[in-house]
């Protein structure tokens, strides 16, 4: 392999794909595990596949290969968006990027950015009370003879607050847009962009976007305005 | 960015017939110096008129006043040279689709219109004077791979004599319909080169006298035009809307192959 690969620019698009799909496959087994509060059985099926996620081995491996692709999204993005500004010192006086170019596709720093931000307020609403400093609410709860973490009860908590509600679709509304350029990006810089692909990636991506971000944010508004129980 | 300072001049300011037009023009005198947008007032331009035509007058008028005429590059004015450049109101080429700026008339304009006119940006292409870069980070890159090594001995084979899938000549054309302007830079919101690179590559990759070199030239190429300091491609599209021979982006993702795989087999 040629020792000029690292430093590439395409090596950077293949890094920025390669993880931003990797998170891709990661929302989908989250919106999976958090859509099982809508089977209205008090959270039972909800909280035995988040227990199962807490507990077991290989999902907890992955977990520290997600939070380094994150980061590696972010950082491989950071540089990304530093080369870029510097690749223009003098800036136009006059420009209509509209007329060419999608605003969201020139935005996916600043969205990703807020998509961030939300992502630190979530992990604290959560991840953080799950792994390290534990459950504000109903701690645990008794299924089929194990006792496990009552994240159910944690969500129905959180989710009381109106503004709480309102962040949490902020960021599902960044997440729709990073996505709606990011998924068909991804195919793109791998190369797979090709003909009738093309058309097959584009659909795939607007119809993936949509569905995901829209699920997520069915469940703060669902858990606020109580229509799961 | 510096604050723009306008330099009022009014020539041919015949009112009378045609349009009347402000014109804000980037003047810089070489290289090294500060640049400004620079106000003309330009009268009696007619609809017919090429926007080269027009700033052909801008430049008699201007010439006939004693001042100097604002530098642009240009040659064939039929869209087929690649010389001409220009972002024209915020746009590469002015606001048509799959044009040059030669081939942009007048008529795309109205009576009274402000015309913003600037340089290809991009610390790829630095200003030589006005309107004028200096693109020949493109030669380079086409130098470090852009090409087929031929045997020139006598011996050479009849090009026709290859046999070539349709589909796969029809894709190699489109590429090679490639003028390198630098539209795809100047567009890019990146100031990626990287439509550029990805014709280049395609128009070779796609036939089978560059099969035998594909891997070095994507190699050489992708590394002579990170080394000019052109940006990172995020996939914005920008490229292939402003492109004047409207080359597809799918060029972008068969470099993106051609690299991987060149990199894979070592």
């Amino acid at each position: 392999m040629a020792k000029g690969i690292f430093k590439s620019s395409l090596t950077k698009k293949y890094t920025m794909a390669a993880t931003g799909l990797f998170l891709i496959s990661f929302l989908v087994v989250h919106a999976s595990i958090n859509a099982m509060i809508f089977f209205n059985d008090g959270g039972k099926t909800f909280n035995e596949w988040g227990h199962f996620m807490g507990t077991n081995l290989i999902v907890r491996t992955m977990e520290i290969g997600l939070f380094a692709g994150l980061i590696l999204h972010i950082v491989d993005g950071l540089v990304l968006f530093f080369q870029n500004r510097a690749a223009r010192p003098v800036a136009y006086a006059y420009e209509k990027p509209n007329a060419s170019s999608k605003w969201y596709s020139r935005s996916m720093a600043i969205l990703g950015t807020l998509i961030l931000f939300f992502l630190i307020i979530h992990l604290k609403d959560f991840w953080l009370k799950t792994r390290i400093t534990g459950l504000t609410g109903e701690k645990h709860v008794f299924v089929n003879g194990v006792w496990m973490e009552n994240l159910y009860s944690e969500m129905r908590l959180v989710f009381t607050e109106l503004w709480v509600v309102i962040v949490y679709l902020l960021g599902c509304f960044s997440l729709f847009w990073h996505l709606l350029h990011g998924f068909r990006s991804a195919f793109q810089s791998l190369g797979w962009n090709q003909g009738q692909y093309g058309q097959i990636i584009a659909f795939s991506g607007d119809a993936f976007s949509v569905f995901i971000s829209a699920l997520f944010a069915s469940m703060p508004v669902a858990m606020y305005l109580n229509l799961v129980h | 960015m510096t604050t723009l300072k306008y330099n009022h001049v009014v020539i041919n300011n015949n009112m009378e017939n045609g349009m009347n037009l402000t014109l804000k023009v980037w003047r810089q005198a070489n290289a090294e110096a500060q640049g400004q947008m620079t106000e003309y007032k330009l009268g009696n331009v007619s609809p017919d008129m090429s926007f080269l035509e027009m700033m052909d007058v801008l430049n008699d008028g201007l010439i006939r006043k004693g001042e100097d005429p604002v530098t642009f590059d240009h040659d064939c004015r039929e869209g087929i040279c690649g010389m001409c450049s220009m972002f024209i109101n915020g746009e590469a080429h002015g606001p048509n689709r799959g044009v040059t700026t030669c081939q942009l008339h007048m008529r795309s304009f109205k009576d009274g219109d402000t015309i913003y006119i600037e340089p290809w940006r991009s610390a790829g292409f630095p200003v030589i004077k006005d309107l004028m870069v200096d693109r020949s980070a493109f030669d380079r890159i086409q130098q470090a791979g852009g090409f087929v090594s031929v045997n020139t001995s006598g011996r050479t084979l009849d090009a026709n004599a290859i046999p070539v899938p349709k589909a796969d000549a029809d894709k190699a054309f489109d590429a090679a319909t490639c003028i390198g302007c630098g539209a795809c830079v100047a567009t890019c919101p990146n100031g990626s080169a990287m439509l550029f690179v990805g014709a280049k590559v395609s128009q070779f990759a796609l036939l089978p006298q560059g099969h035998p070199e594909r891997h070095d030239r994507v190699e050489n190429m992708v590394k002579q035009m990170d080394a000019e300091g052109f940006g990172n491609c995020s996939n914005i599209g920008a490229c292939e809307v402003k492109c004047p021979k409207s080359i597809s982006i799918e060029n972008i993702a068969r470099m993106n192959r051609e690299y991987m795989a060149a990199n894979l087999k070592g």
